[in-house]
């Protein structure tokens, strides 16, 4: 049960070899994925958020690819060169470990982990929630003006109502370009989950729970509004569509919003954070 | 073959066919849907295409034994009230709906859905009279398909009428007769759904019929 | 090590005629039961609620019926099966019969079975055939997304299909890798003649047996429309299919909880004079740390379940913010079992794979104590993770940093297992049979998988892919990418010393290349399509997405033919062909290839003393460092 050598031919430098074909791979396509594939990653650069995430999955794909190369070329290095022979019976050599290699796998496995940790915290609280839904009391805020609008999920639509133009709720969500705005995302039902992807913003909708969002998108757009936390039958078909308008054409439609739903809004309870609509448990 | 081999292939064989009959009861299940009807072409001078619905507030064990209790929407084929819930209608026409509506009144848990949106003349005619929104708290039942835009609130008849219905199909109740049409634009098979509380015994009223395809939910194929 | 093979001496078989066999504790007599108890407690759950709670006879709903049913329906089943005859009997003062060792032949693998090799092939086939219907399930839900408006399946039905698909899966292949191998293999490894409970380890069993059935036959009640993560208050409001779910995760837990608790008093009590902890095989210490997690993590979904039940039958609010309750609780309730939930089913993975590369690289497992504590570290981890699943929830924002910083952790332990997984393959001999292939996708697999993970665990990147098809894309990479391959892995290690047969190398070299790249040609897209917009747990979907929605759907459909191979490899091998397998085809040092096929009953003549670990491969190393070479 020797590991047989032929006789003339020095066993390749594996370590050096394989260390080789990491570096030189990790340093061609790091590049690459951050500056070729990074700039055109989902969920594109719709809001200021969405441009956020742009970044960090530029950062986490950069962390990432080394580590694939590592593991990918070298299952692909293993099974070119340390094959069994045909029919052979070799051994191996019986090492039962290195405490160097592992030392520092384990320092730097860590180093990369805690890094990314902190980087996902600073991004989380520079960005006021980097568009996710915060809770009622977000732990940063955006200074200065907010357009609040309250996003009321039901089975199964989304209606908007927008709180600082008298309260007017519409069936579909139009916002001003290039102005900071404040989700008040809640349920009066089921979990629901409001997802406008090309914004960059995921909002959990929970009944009696007002779950804020901040978000401002950059330009001109039309999203597509999506439930993302199954809530029955038609959990799939509660979409819509919602545009980024301009400023001034937002004013125009929402005083058009106001006229043409002046029956509903004299019905609407008042603005709240929270409703809790009759039934509230079975009904009779 | 050894015995064993015989033994193991004899059962194996009857597994799979007791294996391929249960699949087919499964795909079955589900794929099993309401029939599609066909909206019919009412007289000459009007156009489009009619739907006649009724809502009532208990489907009845004629119809269903087995969800007796559960609000439903019924169309109207050749003169009989058929039960189901997904409609085939014209693209690029009008669709004239005639609902008689003989349940009682539950309210709305959005009151925002009591205006009447998306139908021709943004109005519908209750009982001959044409309005714009209901009081939310005499919602009964809505019409709503979301992807079109149409929203219509459906009110209830009230509590003290007299000869109110129990089981389906309803004939000669207390009733309210409702109308209103809409608009298709291109092919596709939209969804629609009552938003009203109806579904008694369930949380929030949404559970049971209103989450069952046949009752309080359809789907309006245009073609 | 030296071990001893035992000589069979197997009892004589007990003649008796077909009918007297079919009278007495059996399969048949547990069905008859069940069917009984069923009907019971229908009868006594109308009683009960006809009475008290009006509501339930208003929408003809028959919450309480339908659970005390399936209640008494499982308690007939297993009395029926025998469970109850040893207590009874030792209650009585009568001394316990040993029928259930003595029985022979093939009937044995159909009732009460103590003998673990035997409980260990009935979970092998029976987890099997849950696992392909979970999987036929999986082959509509993607015959429907072929089409991004519901054209086949009806949008219930869907939604049930698409739950059960999840919840048989994760409530059948927790127990994938420790029912079948750990159960057979453990006492085994570890120099014992049984498991520490073998009653218990069959009733761990069946009640997955029972719990399986009870799921399926929730198409005749409804169907239920939550998904395998059941969220409150959907769950209350939904129709009485909801309770065949909930009383098959509380079997499904039940079952865990007992098999943890028996493999961890097996592994602490019973091993073999010599084998102290450091020399335990690296398989049994996965089997290990996966029982921490189900003893601790299964009684939570038990409890949680419990209360969503009471919410649906006696109107308690647990989870209903009308009634003073929180939808949040059940979410967290879920979560704190359902993430060690996952890692219970990554776990085995990680040891089957560390356990077979010495084996068929011929080298001692690299890092073995890094190994251990990589396996432990994800264990006692996982306990502190489950806020990640709620991240876009709207908890509490502080705790989004933290449960942030311990996501991030977890996948250091996580690591540990990929370095002395490289680090046994560097300059090995690797001979690359099927189930060496199976461990090097697992290393492929759970690579893009965890990866995936740490985009998951970043909170601002997580906003985007939450709830969306890049989470199911993660993790069906390290479920079915892990957890699956290695259970093809384990199957086609072990088989030949649970049967003595072969498999066919050419189908089982066919099986695994169509299902690796058929696995990646359908997982892999997900990862774009969730980025693109694409919730969970919708037939309808934006029609940009379709192109790659047909591409993932026809690959799934070639994925389902790789497990049809699969299965004629089975039949073809293991019933038709036959070919005796050698004694050790693969040359392993570990103690169960060491007793002869079939094992015996009870497994040792001699209980073997261990004096060294089972990774004594590999020519040592001279002062040098360069190998030895043998002399003459």
């Amino acid at each position: 049960m020797a590991a047989e050598t032929h006789p003339g031919t020095p066993e390749p430098n594996h370590a050096r070899r394989f260390t080789a074909l990491w570096v030189i791979s990790s340093l061609i396509a790091t590049p690459l994925v951050i500056f070729l594939l990074g700039p055109s990653l989902p969920p594109g650069n719709g809001s200021e958020q969405a441009s956020g995430h742009v970044t960090d999955n530029t950062v986490l794909l950069a962390m990432a690819t080394p580590v694939l190369l590592l593991v990918v070329i070298y299952l692909i290095y293993a099974s070119i060169f340390f094959r069994q022979p045909k029919g052979g019976v070799l051994e191996g050599p019986a090492v039962r470990g290195d405490s160097r290699i592992q030392t520092a796998w384990v320092v730097i496995t860590s180093v990369l982990v805690l890094s990314l940790a902190a980087y996902g915290t600073v991004r989380l609280l520079a960005d006021n929630g980097a568009g996710s839904g915060s809770g009622p009391k977000p732990l940063t805020v955006p200074k200065g003006p907010k357009l609040p609008v309250q996003v009321i999920a039901q089975q199964w639509a989304f209606t908007y109502r927008y709180p600082t133009y008298g309260g007017v709720e519409t069936t579909h969500l139009e916002l001003p370009d290039n102005e900071m705005v404040e989700l008040h995302v809640t349920s009066i039902d089921v979990i629901h989950s409001f997802w406008a992807y090309k914004l960059g913003v995921k909002a959990d909708a929970n009944p009696g729970v007002d779950n804020i969002a901040f978000v401002k998108p950059t330009h001109e757009q039309s999203f597509e509004v999506r439930c993302s936390e199954l809530c029955g039958i038609w959990h799939g078909y509660m979409f819509d569509k919602g545009y980024v308008v301009s400023p001034a054409a937002f004013e125009t439609w929402i005083h058009e919003q106001q006229t043409k739903f002046a029956p509903a809004t004299k019905v609407l309870p008042p603005y709240s954070n929270t409703y809790s609509p009759e039934p509230t448990r079975r009904a009779e | 073959m050894s015995t064993l081999a015989k033994k193991v292939l004899g059962v194996g064989s009857a597994v799979a066919v007791l294996g391929v009959l249960i699949g087919l009861y499964v795909a079955s299940w589900a794929t099993s849907q309401p029939n599609t009807i066909v909206a019919s072409v009412p007289p000459p001078s009007s156009g489009g295409t009619q739907l006649t619905l009724e809502t009532v507030a208990a489907i009845g064990p004629k119809y269903e034994p087995s969800h007796p209790d559960w609000v439903s929407y019924l169309v109207r084929k050749n003169n009989k009230w058929i039960h189901s819930t997904i409609y085939s209608v014209p693209a690029n026409s009008v669709v004239h709906v005639t609902l008689y509506q003989y349940d009682g009144d539950s309210g709305l848990r959005n009151p925002f859905l009591s205006q009447v949106q998306g139908t021709v003349g943004e109005t519908e005619t209750v009982d001959g009279k044409t309005i714009n929104s209901i009081p939310p708290e005499e919602a009964s039942h809505t019409f709503v398909i979301p992807q079109l835009g149409v929203f219509v609130p459906l009110p209830g008849v009230p509590e003290e009428a007299k000869n109110q219905c129990e089981f389906a199909p309803c004939e000669g109740a207390a009733h309210r007769t409702i109308t209103f049409s809409f608009r298709t634009g291109k092919k596709g098979r939209y969804r629609w759904q009552c938003f009203v509380p109806c579904a008694a015994g369930y949380i929030d009223g949404f559970g049971g019929p209103m989450q069952t395809l046949g009752y309080m939910d359809g789907f309006i194929n245009v073609v | 090590m030296s071990t001893t093979a035992a000589a069979a001496s197997t009892p004589q078989p007990i003649g008796r005629p077909l009918w007297r066999k079919l009278i007495g504790f059996n399969l048949l007599t547990a069905v008859i039961l069940g069917v009984g108890g069923y009907y019971l407690g229908w009868f006594i759950g109308h009683q009960i609620s006809g009475k008290s709670f009006e509501f339930q006879t208003a929408t003809d709903e028959h919450d309480v019926a339908l659970l005390l049913a399936y209640f008494f329906g499982v308690v007939g089943f297993l009395i029926g099966l025998g469970f109850a005859n040893y207590p009874v009997s030792r209650l009585l003062g009568k001394p316990a019969s040993l029928r259930e060792k003595e029985e022979q032949g093939i009937g044995r693998y159909f009732g009460l079975c103590t003998d673990h090799k035997v409980v260990g092939i009935q979970y092998l086939v029976g987890i099997g055939l849950f696992f392909f219907i979970g999987g036929l399930n999986a082959m509509l839900i993607r015959t429907e997304l072929l089409h991004p408006v519901p054209t086949f399946v009806g949008p219930n039905q869907y939604l049930s299909l698409v739950g059960m698909h999840g919840t048989m899966m994760m409530g059948m292949m927790t127990s994938g890798i420790l029912g079948p191998f750990a159960n057979y293999f453990v006492p085994i490894m570890i120099g014992a003649r049984r498991m520490a409970f073998p009653r218990i380890e069959a009733l761990t069993f069946w009640l997955l047996m029972a719990a399986g059935f009870i799921l399926v036959s929730t198409i005749f009640f409804g169907g239920f429309p939550t998904g395998w993560t059941g969220y409150e208050p959907l769950n209350d409001q939904a129709v009485m299919g909801m309770d065949s779910y909930i009383c098959f995760f509380a079997l499904v837990g039940l079952s865990m909880c007992l098999l943890g608790l028996n493999m961890m008093a097996t592994i602490i009590t019973m091993r073999a004079p010599g084998l102290t902890w450091s020399r335990l095989p690296i398989f049994v210490w996965s089997v290990f740390a996966t029982s921490v997690l189900m003893v601790l993590a299964a009684p939570m979904l038990i409890a949680t379940l419990l209360m969503a039940a009471l919410d649906r039958t006696i109107s308690t609010s647990f989870f209903l913010a009308g009634g003073g309750g929180s939808s949040y609780l059940f979410e967290n309730l879920f979560w704190f079992f359902g993430h060690p939930e996952v890692y219970i089913l990554a776990l085995p993975g990680f040891g089957i794979v560390l356990e077979l590369l010495p084996v068929f690289t011929r080298k001692p497992l690299w890092g073995y104590r890094l190994a251990v504590s990589g396996m432990l570290g994800v264990s006692l981890l996982s306990f502190f993770v489950w806020q990640h699943h709620l991240f876009v929830s709207g908890i509490n924002a502080d705790l989004r940093p933290f449960y942030m910083l311990s996501t991030e952790i977890i996948s250091v332990p996580t690591g540990f297992i990929f370095l002395c997984f490289m680090g046994t393959m560097w300059k090995s001999r690797t001979s690359f049979t099927v189930p060496m292939l199976f461990c090097v996708a697992w290393a492929f697999n759970f690579l893009l998988g965890g990866l995936s993970g740490v985009f998951l665990s970043d909170s601002p990147s997580d906003t985007d892919t939450h709830g969306s098809f890049f989470v199911m894309a993660h993790f069906h990479y390290t479920i079915m990418g892990g957890l699956i391959f290695t259970f093809f892995a384990g199957i086609y290690y072990w088989v030949p010393k649970m049967t003595g047969l072969r498999f066919n190398e050419r189908l089982s070299k066919i099986h695994f290349w169509s299902m690796f790249v058929a696995f990646n040609s359908t997982f892999l897209p997900l990862f774009a399509l969730g980025m693109e917009g694409m919730p969970r747990r919708v037939s309808t979907y934006s029609p940009s997405l379709q192109a790659l929605n047909v591409w993932v759907s026809i690959s799934a459909f070639v994925l389902g033919l790789s497990m049809l191979v699969f299965l004629v490899n089975a039949v073809y091998s293991l019933i038709f062909v036959r070919l005796r397998a050698e004694s050790n085809p693969w040359r392993s040092k570990s103690l169960e290839w060491q007793v002869p096929t079939p094992v015996p009953v009870n497994n040792f003549e001699q209980i073997p003393v261990f004096d060294s670990d089972p990774y004594d491969y590999g020519t040592p190393l001279t002062v040098g460092g360069a190998p030895a070479t043998a002399g003459a």
